[in-house]
C-alpha cells in the first residue's frame, strides 16, 4: 500500500517537470550568465554600459531567429573568448573545475568510512 | 597633528607587542604558575591605545582633516556626518586598522578570561597573537598607512565612493572583520595548544565561546553585505557568487565545521588534531580571503583600488603563517586510537564537517580556478553563478536530510528507531510541495527536491523544539539555528523560482498592461541633495486582481565628487514580497528603460539568517551563565 | 614513513599555490580579446553608410590585406589615431574600411570632413549589433585581415606608431 502512494507520487511529481519547460529561451536568463567585458564583475543583465545595452540587443535579435541558449553562448564566446560567458565550459583543462569537488566529496568519504572500518570491529 | 599622533601610536603599540611577547617568554620559562600582573596591564595599554588611534582617524575625517592621505583620497567636506566616520573604514588603510583593534582587544579579552586556563598556554596563546599584531602593525605602518600626510595640503577632498554612502555598507566591514579577524584568537589557542600539549574537553572549552561569538559575526557580516547587495546594487540578487563574497563564505564553512567539531571534542575528548586543522584553516582562509581582495588579482565588484605591493606583503605574510602552523602541527601529530560508533551522532557531526568542507573546496577552487589557468596556460576562464548553483545545489538537498537526521541520533551509540517517523515526516514534505506546485507554479526537478529537503528539515526541527520544550537540556539554539537554516533554503528556494522580471521602456505619462499588473510612468522630478542631484521618476504599479495600488520611486543619481552615476532602485519591501523598480535613461530618447520586479519572501530570507546566527548567540550566553 | 610522504606533498602544494599567486600578481586583471587572432571572419552584413547597398566578404577580399577600423564622431581617441589612418591610405596592398558605430550620420560626416577621410569604404552600424560579429567591444577598434578574412592582429584602442609600423611592415613582407 505504502509503495502504491510512493509511486502515484513519484509520477505526479514527473508531471510538473513537463510543464516547467519553456519554448522560447528566456533572454535575462542569458543576460545573466554573460560578463561584461568592460565593467568591474557584473554581469550584462545588472550594467547599464553601453557594451552591455549592445550586447541584450544582439542576444534578443539571436532568440528570435530560433538560436538556443547554447548557440548563443558559442557564438559569443568565438568572438569575444571564453570570458565573457560565466558557466566554464566543460573541456579537458575545465573538467578538473567541474570534477574535483565531487572528487572531494567521495574522498571524504570514503576517509571516513576507513575511520569507522577500523574502530568499528569491536 | 593628526598624523604624527596617530603614527606615534602605531609605532608604540608595535614596541609593546614585542615587551608583550618578551615578558610571556621569561613567564614560560620561569615556570610560573600566575601570569605576570605587568603583561595584563600592557595588553590592556595596547588595546587602549590602538582604540585612540582609531578614534584619531575617525576625527581626522569628521573635521576633513586633507593633510592626511586618506582622508583626502576618501571623503569631502560635503559628506554627511554619518558616512564621514563610516568612510574611515570604507578604504584598505582604515580598514586595516580595523583589523588590527580587532587582532589587540581580542588578545587581550582573551588573556583576561581564560584564566582557568594553563598558564603557559595562555602566554603562548599571546605569543602567537603578537606576532600577528606586530607583523599586521608593520604592514600598516609602512605600506598602508592611513595616517600618512601629504603636502602641501589639498583643500578639497576626493570625496567618498557614492555606492558605499549606505547604512548597511557602513557596518558591514565592522561586523565582518569580528567574524574573521576574530578567527586569529581561536588560530594562535591552536598553536599554543599545540605547542603546550593542551589538549581534549578543556581546550575545546578554552576557544568555544570565541568560535560562536566570531561565527556569529560573520553570518550578520555576510548578511548586511547582501543585504547591501541587494538594495543598492540595483539588479534585485542577493548573492553573486562574486570572488569578494566568496572571500568572506570560505571562513564561514570552516567555522561551521569547527562550531561541530568543537562539540564532539568537548563532550568525547575525540577530534583533536581535527579541530586544530579548523582554527588553522579558518584563520588561513581569511587571511587568503584578504589577500585575493586586497591585492587586484581578481576582478571583482567590490574591489579596493589596486596596489600590487600589498598583495606581495600579504602574501609573504600568508606563507609564512601557514608554513609555521602546518610545521607546528607535522611536528606534533600523533594518531590518536579512539572508540566510534557509526550510529552515533559523532558521525553525524562529520558528516556535517564532511559537507563543509566540499562547500568549502567548491567554492575555492571556483574562486581562485581562474587565477590558475592565467598563470599556467595563459586562457582567461570566467567562473560564476551557474558553475556554483549547478554543483553545490544538489548536495545541498542530501545535506538538509542529514541536518535533520543527525540531531535526532543520541550520543554514542543509537538504534534505529525514528525511521517510521522520519518516512512520514518525509511523506508530509512531498505533499506540501506538490501543494505549492499545484496552487501556483511548476518549477525544475532540482527546485523540488530543494523544498522537500527543506521542508523536511523544517517539520523536524519543529518536532524536536516541541518534544525540548518539555525538558531543558539546553538543545534550543541548536534546533533554533537549524530550523532557521531550513527556513532559509525554503525561502531562497521559493524566491528564486517565483521572482517575476519584465524589462521594457517607458516614456513618461504612458502606461503599460502585462500580466496582472499595470505600470504607469506618472511623473518626473529633478531634485538637488546635499552631494548630488536626482531624476526621480514617479511610478504607479497597479495589482489588477487584487485592486492593489503602490507607489515606486527610482532614481538615477549624478554625483560630482567623483562624477558618477548611479541608479538607486524604489524597493516596496512586505513581508512576504517585495516590488522591485528601476530606471535608467536611454541615449538620445525620450524613452526610460524600466526593469520590474517581483521579489518574494527577501525579508523572510533576511530574518532567517538572523534567526540561524541568534541559536549561536543564544548559545554563548548560556554557556557563560553555566561558567559565571 | 607515511607520515613523511604527505608531509613533502604538503609542502609542495603549498609552495605551487603561493607560486601561482605570486605569479598572478604581476599579471594585469583588464581583459582584451587580443588572443583572437588567427580567427576567421564569418557573418559580414555592413550595411555602406551612404550608398543602399552591403559590404560583403567580396570587398573584404579585394586587396591582400584589409583593416577594419571602427570609430565615431564623439570617441576622442578616434581622433588621435586618424593621422595612422590618413597615412596608411598610401599604402598599396592594403583597403580600409570605416565602421561607423553608433553614431549620427551628420557628426560622423562632419567628422570626416574636419579630418580627413582615409578610407577605402565607409559602414555603418547603427545599433552596434554588427560589430559583435567582429568582436568589437569599445571604440576605437581596429582589425586587420588577410585575403583569407583570417585576423591577423586586433588593435583595441587608438592606433599607436608602434601599431602602424607593424601595418606597414605586415603589409609590405609579400
Amino acid at each position: 500500500m505504502r509503495l502504491n502512494i510512493i509511486y502515484i507520487i513519484c509520477i505526479m511529481l514527473n508531471f510538473d517537470i513537463l510543464y516547467a519547460k519553456s519554448f522560447n529561451e528566456d533572454p535575462n536568463k542569458i543576460f545573466k550568465n554573460l560578463r561584461c567585458l568592460i565593467c568591474q564583475g557584473q554581469s550584462v543583465a545588472d550594467s547599464n554600459s553601453d557594451f552591455a545595452k549592445t550586447i541584450k540587443l544582439v542576444v534578443e535579435d539571436k532568440i528570435k531567429e530560433g538560436k538556443t541558449e547554447k548557440e548563443i553562448y558559442k557564438f559569443l564566446a568565438e568572438k569575444y573568448g571564453d570570458w565573457i560567458v560565466y558557466k566554464p565550459k566543460f573541456n579537458f583543462t575545465n573538467s578538473v573545475l567541474w570534477i574535483f569537488p565531487y572528487l572531494a566529496l567521495v574522498l571524504g568519504g570514503v576517509f571516513i568510512f576507513f575511520l569507522f572500518k577500523k574502530r568499528g570491529n569491536r | 597633528m593628526l598624523s604624527n599622533l596617530g603614527n606615534t601610536i602605531l609605532f608604540i603599540n608595535i614596541f609593546l607587542g614585542f615587551v608583550i611577547i618578551y615578558l610571556s617568554f621569561q613567564n614560560i620559562k620561569s615556570k610560573n604558575y600566575v601570569i605576570n600582573k605587568n603583561v595584563y596591564q600592557l595588553c590592556l595599554l595596547q588595546s587602549t591605545f590602538i582604540i585612540v588611534s582609531f578614534l584619531i582617524l575617525i576625527t581626522a575625517f569628521v573635521i576633513s582633516d586633507f593633510s592626511l592621505i586618506s582622508v583626502y583620497q576618501n571623503s569631502h567636506s560635503l559628506k554627511p556626518l554619518f558616512y564621514k566616520i563610516s568612510g574611515s573604514w570604507g578604504n584598505h588603510e582604515g580598514s586595516l586598522l580595523l583589523w588590527v583593534i580587532i587582532l589587540t582587544i581580542f588578545s587581550f579579552l582573551f588573556l583576561l578570561l581564560n584564566k582557568d586556563h594553563p598558564h603557559n598556554y595562555r602566554a603562548y596563546t599571546l605569543i602567537s597573537q603578537n606576532i600577528l599584531i606586530i607583523g599586521f602593525l608593520s604592514f600598516t605602518l609602512f605600506n598602508s598607512n592611513p595616517f600618512s600626510s601629504i603636502s602641501p595640503i589639498p583643500k578639497e577632498g576626493l570625496g567618498l565612493n557614492p555606492i558605499l554612502q549606505d547604512p548597511a555598507l557602513a557596518i558591514h566591514p565592522p561586523l565582518l572583520y569580528i567574524g574573521f579577524v576574530g578567527s586569529s584568537i581561536y588560530f594562535s589557542a591552536a598553536i599554543a595548544s599545540m605547542l603546550t600539549n593542551y589538549s581534549g574537553r578543556l581546550f575545546a572549552r578554552s576557544i568555544k565561546n570565541w568560535v560562536l561569538i566570531s561565527w556569529f559575526f560573520q553570518t550578520v557580516g555576510i548578511l548586511a553585505g547582501s543585504i547591501w547587495a541587494y538594495y543598492e546594487l540595483g539588479w534585485g540578487g542577493f548573492w553573486f557568487w562574486d570572488p569578494v563574497e566568496n572571500a568572506s563564505l570560505l571562513p564561514w564553512f570552516a567555522m561551521t565545521a569547527l562550531i561541530h567539531s568543537l562539540i564532539v571534542l568537548e563532550k568525547r575528548s575525540v577530534f583533536y588534531f581535527w579541530v586544530i586543522i579548523l582554527c588553522i584553516l579558518t584563520f588561513v582562509l581569511s587571511v587568503t580571503g584578504t589577500f585575493l581582495v586586497r591585492s587586484g588579482i581578481l576582478n571583482s565588484v567590490h574591489s579596493f583600488a589596486n596596489d600590487p605591493s600589498r598583495g606581495i606583503y600579504i602574501l609573504i605574510f600568508l606563507s609564512l603563517l601557514i608554513f609555521v602552523s602546518v610545521f607546528i602541527l607535522f611536528r606534533k601529530f600523533k594518531t590518536i586510537n579512539y572508540d566510534l560508533n557509526v550510529n552515533s551522532r559523532e558521525t553525524f557531526i562529520l558528516i556535517n564537517n564532511w559537507f563543509m568542507i566540499f562547500y568549502l573546496v567548491t567554492v575555492l577552487l571556483g574562486t581562485v580556478y581562474p587565477i590558475f589557468t592565467e598563470v599556467l596556460i595563459n586562457q582567461k576562464v570566467s567562473v560564476g553563478p551557474p558553475f556554483y548553483n549547478t554543483v553545490i545545489i544538489p548536495v545541498v538537498v542530501i545535506f538538509l536530510i542529514f541536518m535533520s537526521v543527525g540531531p535526532k541520533v543520541k550520543w554514542i551509540k543509537d538504534k534505529f528507531r525514528n525511521l517510521n517517523v522520519l518516512f512520514k515526516i518525509l511523506l508530509f514534505s512531498i505533499l506540501i510541495n506538490l501543494l505549492i506546485v499545484y496552487v501556483f507554479k511548476s518549477y525544475s526537478l532540482i527546485s523540488n527536491f530543494i523544498i522537500i529537503s527543506s521542508i523536511f528539515l523544517i517539520i523536524s526541527s519543529l518536532i524536536d523544539l516541541y518534544k525540548n520544550s518539555k525538558n531543558r537540556d539546553g538543545s534550543k539554539s541548536r534546533i533554533l539555528s537549524h530550523l532557521s537554516f531550513g527556513f532559509l533554503v525554503f525561502f531562497i528556494g521559493l524566491n528564486h523560482n517565483f521572482s517575476y522580471e519584465k524589462d521594457f521602456n517607458l516614456k513618461l505619462g504612458e502606461k503599460k498592461f502585462f500580466d496582472n499588473y499595470s505600470l504607469e510612468f506618472k511623473d518626473l522630478q529633478l531634485e538637488e541633495f546635499q552631494n548630488y542631484k536626482s531624476v526621480i521618476g514617479e511610478f504607479k504599479i497597479h495589482n489588477t486582481n487584487r485592486n492593489l495600488e503602490k507607489f515606486l520611486y527610482p532614481e538615477i543619481r549624478i554625483y560630482e565628487n567623483p562624477s558618477t552615476l548611479t541608479y538607486e532602485a524604489s524597493i516596496r519591501t512586505g513581508l512576504f514580497k517585495d516590488y522591485y523598480l528601476t530606471m535608467s535613461n536611454i541615449d538620445r530618447s525620450d524613452y526610460y528603460n524600466i526593469k520590474f520586479q517581483k521579489k518574494p519572501f527577501m525579508m523572510m530570507i533576511w530574518i532567517s539568517v538572523i534567526f540561524v546566527s541568534l541559536g549561536g548567540l543564544i548559545r554563548v550566553f548560556k554557556n557563560a551563565k553555566k561558567n559565571y | 614513513m607515511q607520515k613523511k610522504i604527505i608531509e613533502i606533498i604538503v609542502f609542495f602544494l603549498i609552495i605551487f599555490f603561493i607560486g601561482v599567486f605570486f605569479i598572478g600578481l604581476n599579471k594585469s586583471s583588464i581583459y582584451d580579446t587580443n588572443n583572437l587572432a588567427g580567427q576567421k571572419l564569418t557573418n559580414i552584413n555592413l550595411k555602406h553608410f551612404s550608398e543602399n547597398k552591403l559590404i560583403s566578404e567580396k570587398d573584404l577580399k579585394e586587396k591582400n590585406f584589409t583593416l577594419i577600423n571602427f570609430w565615431a564622431s564623439w570617441c576622442a581617441p578616434c581622433r588621435e589615431e586618424h593621422p595612422f589612418l590618413l597615412k596608411l591610405k598610401e599604402q598599396k596592398n592594403i583597403k580600409l574600411i570605416g565602421v561607423n558605430f553608433k553614431d549620427n550620420k551628420n557628426n560622423a560626416l562632419n567628422f570626416i570632413k574636419n579630418f580627413g577621410d582615409p578610407y577605402d569604404d565607409i559602414a555603418r552600424d547603427e545599433f552596434g549589433k554588427q560589430s559583435v560579429n567582429f568582436g568589437i567591444y569599445g571604440i576605437p577598434e581596429s582589425i586587420l585581415i588577410n585575403k583569407e578574412l583570417i585576423i591577423i592582429k586586433k588593435f583595441i584602442g587608438p592606433l599607436s606608431n608602434e601599431d602602424f609600423n607593424f601595418i606597414k611592415r605586415k603589409v609590405n613582407q609579400l
